[in-house]
């Protein structure tokens, strides 16, 4: 397994190595002046106009906008002329009762999510691979995909259907086998296992099949070595399988701690209800609360608290790859 | 293979068949005994994960096809009790899921088909090692992925184009995933060899023509990957609707289905032909109801998916793992 084959993120490496063949190709073009080589690809630059109006008007056109965070919005002033009062409602913010539950909230939620869902696409991954039935193999992973293709709100619906505490059928089998069901949704207690143990189950196929694919490039002849000089099969998974999927595992959980701020707030927001809120109320579903749900919406207070976790997030996701790159130069940048 | 069987021949070992035992595949080495029992064990539990994954949608069918009374009972466990299709019959009598149904349909595929178009043109451009300024545009898309304007700035940004409560803000913001786009430029840049652009120059194609005749039928499998993905993204996404939509009428079906899944606004009375009996009859199918609109929705997603699967594979993985 090589590295550049490996790194799933190479891709955001921006480089441009023109290899010799490609430079004697473009000579002629590279000669000519910067005008003319711009009036010579207007065509490629016609392709690439609608990809980078969007991005303009809906990427950074709101960054620009992140300055009410810094001002007081009002509707009249817009986001330019409304009253400028420096760091005041970041100040707010960190000072505030809230801050320190939704931190924790969102942190513990994440770091969670991140440390159980890790290693089940691996074992997941490793065990599709070494099952001697490949038919049987091929319908699990059909089968397992299949979540990933449901929306949130469908996942969070059959929870809310089987795990009702009156009419669902887990109740109604844990109480079978003599245990008191516990209150999956309603208990803050349980909030978080309930999340991320379905996330889990909706992902955990789909996020295989990257492992399954640095599987295939592991050659054949290095089992066959493993078989004749008496390895098990469990010895050449760990001796073989695994070694050819840390890479590409490596470069996945640098970016999944670059995302640890921002969890998957649109399924949190499906199952918060006001009883489990204590554990239930991360980051981003507290900015929709103040921002868009209240009735008397605080954009630039909301917006400071997204700007708040953005930049905790970037912070992160630059000192994971930094840290990352040092001690295995598997780095994304 | 001659080397095996000259060890096998000089120390057998109780692993080694020799060709007398081994039937129809006299040469092979029999598996020890512990890699048949880890197979076992193997097929078991991906039995046991694969089992969590269909038992709750074979519920959920049977559930939505039984009798009310059974299934809240626990009674009805696997295969439906008292089948009936009340539950589907009072889904298309209740106006707002039909109509959410057939507003999924359109801003699905409207988001589809803009979106891949933008992707595979942009990312075509973008793959092109000679286009001036390549580097710079591929961070300009790039950065977003670690650092955005977040939900307000975006939300007063759609207000300002006069977008909320409009179609447009159902398809344009979240039409393009920047993801996709750096997926399909590698794609782009591993599977086109130079070579046939310096063909078609020589043959005098413009960059348009070379795109349009050569790259496009190349390429079926990354647009077949986001057209399905932008597809079922699109028909997944509630949140847009809940916060640039005020009017139901526009309402997206997952946004219907959450209000009557998980806020309960189920209102037998806005169903057609309702009579005082049929609302009543309702109180009682409200559960199977929640379990019919479950099977509804998760059904065009699951439908699309095994046509591209076959591309799925490939593109995706060309895409996002050769560097």
């Amino acid at each position: 397994m090589s590295t550049d084959q490996g790194s799933f993120v190479d891709q955001l490496r921006v480089d441009d190595e023109p290899s010799a063949k490609r430079t004697a190709v473009l000579e002629g073009a590279r000669k000519k002046p910067l005008g003319r080589r711009l009036l010579q690809s207007w065509q490629l630059y016609l392709l690439v106009l609608p990809a980078v109006v969007w991005v303009i008007v809906f990427m950074y056109w709101p960054m620009y906008g992140i300055q009410i965070a810094f001002r007081d919005f009002t509707p009249v002033g817009g986001i330019t002329g409304s009253e400028w009062v420096g760091l005041e409602h970041i100040e707010r913010f960190v000072t505030s009762y809230n801050f320190w539950p939704l931190l924790r909230n969102t942190v513990v939620l994440a770091f969670y999510e991140l440390i159980a869902g890790f290693p089940i696409p691996i074992l997941l991954a490793l065990a599709l691979n070494a099952v001697r039935q490949k038919y049987f193999s091929r319908v699990v992973q059909l089968i397992t995909y299949a979540p990933n293709f449901i929306s949130v709100v469908v996942v969070v619906g059959i929870l809310v259907m089987l795990l009702d505490p009156s009419t669902g059928i887990v109740p109604h089998a844990l109480s079978l086998l003599g245990i008191d069901a516990p209150a999956f949704l309603t208990d803050p207690g349980w909030f978080r296992h309930t999340y991320v143990w379905s996330g889990i189950w909706q992902t955990a196929g789909f996020s295989a099949i990257i492992y399954l694919a640095a599987l295939t490039s592991v050659p054949p002849e290095l089992h066959e070595a493993a078989k004749v000089d008496g390895a098990s099969q469990l010895r050449r998974m760990w001796h073989i399988d695994l070694p050819a999927i840390l890479p590409i595992a490596i470069v996945l959980m640098i970016l999944n701690v670059g995302t640890i701020m921002s969890v998957g707030f649109e399924k949190v927001l499906l199952l918060q209800n006001p009883l489990n809120l204590t554990t239930s109320q991360v980051i981003d579903t507290y900015v929709y609360e103040v921002g868009l749900k209240s009735p008397i919406p605080q954009y630039s207070y909301a917006t400071a608290i997204g700007l708040f976790r953005s930049v905790v997030g970037l912070i992160l996701l630059v000192a994971v790859n930094s840290l990352a790159k040092r001690t295995t130069k598997a780095g994304l940048f | 293979m001659s080397a095996l069987d000259t060890r096998a021949a000089r120390a057998p070992r109780p692993d080694l068949t020799t060709p007398s035992t081994a039937g129809s595949s006299p040469r092979r080495i029999r598996e020890p005994l512990s890699d048949r029992v880890l197979n076992v064990v193997l097929v078991i539990l991906l039995l046991l994960f694969t089992l969590t994954i269909v038992y709750p949608f074979v519920y959920i069918v049977s559930a939505s096809l039984s009798q009310p009374s059974a299934v809240s009972s626990g009674e009805m466990w696997l295969w439906p009790i008292g089948f009936s299709v009340d539950a589907y019959q009072a889904i298309l009598d209740y106006p707002a899921i039909p109509r959410g149904f057939a507003n999924s349909l359109l801003y699905s595929t409207a988001a589809m088909l803009v979106g891949t178009a933008v992707t595979i043109a942009g990312g075509y451009a973008l793959s092109r090692r000679d286009l001036v300024g390549r580097n710079v545009l591929t961070m300009v898309f790039v950065l977003t992925m670690m650092f955005s304007g977040g939900m307000i700035p975006t939300y007063l940004v759609v207000k300002d184009l006069g977008m909320l409560n409009t179609v447009w803000a159902m398809i344009l913001p979240t039409c393009v995933s920047v993801w996709q786009l750096i997926v399909t430029r590698t794609f782009f840049q591993t599977t086109i060899p130079h070579e046939l652009l310096e063909c078609s120059r020589i043959d005098g194609a413009s960059d348009l023509r070379f795109f349009g005749q050569i790259v496009l039928p190349l390429s079926k499998p990354i647009i077949a990957v986001n057209l399905l993905l932008y597809g079922v993204a699109t028909w997944n996404a509630y949140f847009n609707g809940l916060i640039y939509l005020t009017d139901e009428s526009l309402y997206p079906l997952q946004l219907v289905m959450r209000n009557i899944l998980l806020e309960n606004t189920f209102d037998p009375t806005q169903m057609a032909n309702a009579d005082p009996a049929r609302i009543a009859a309702m109180q009682q199918l409200a559960d199977q109801l929640k379990y019919a609109l479950i099977i509804i929705a998760s059904v065009p997603p699951l439908i699309a998916y095994p046509f591209v699967q076959k591309h799925f594979v490939k593109g995706m993985m060309i895409g996002s793992l050769k560097g």
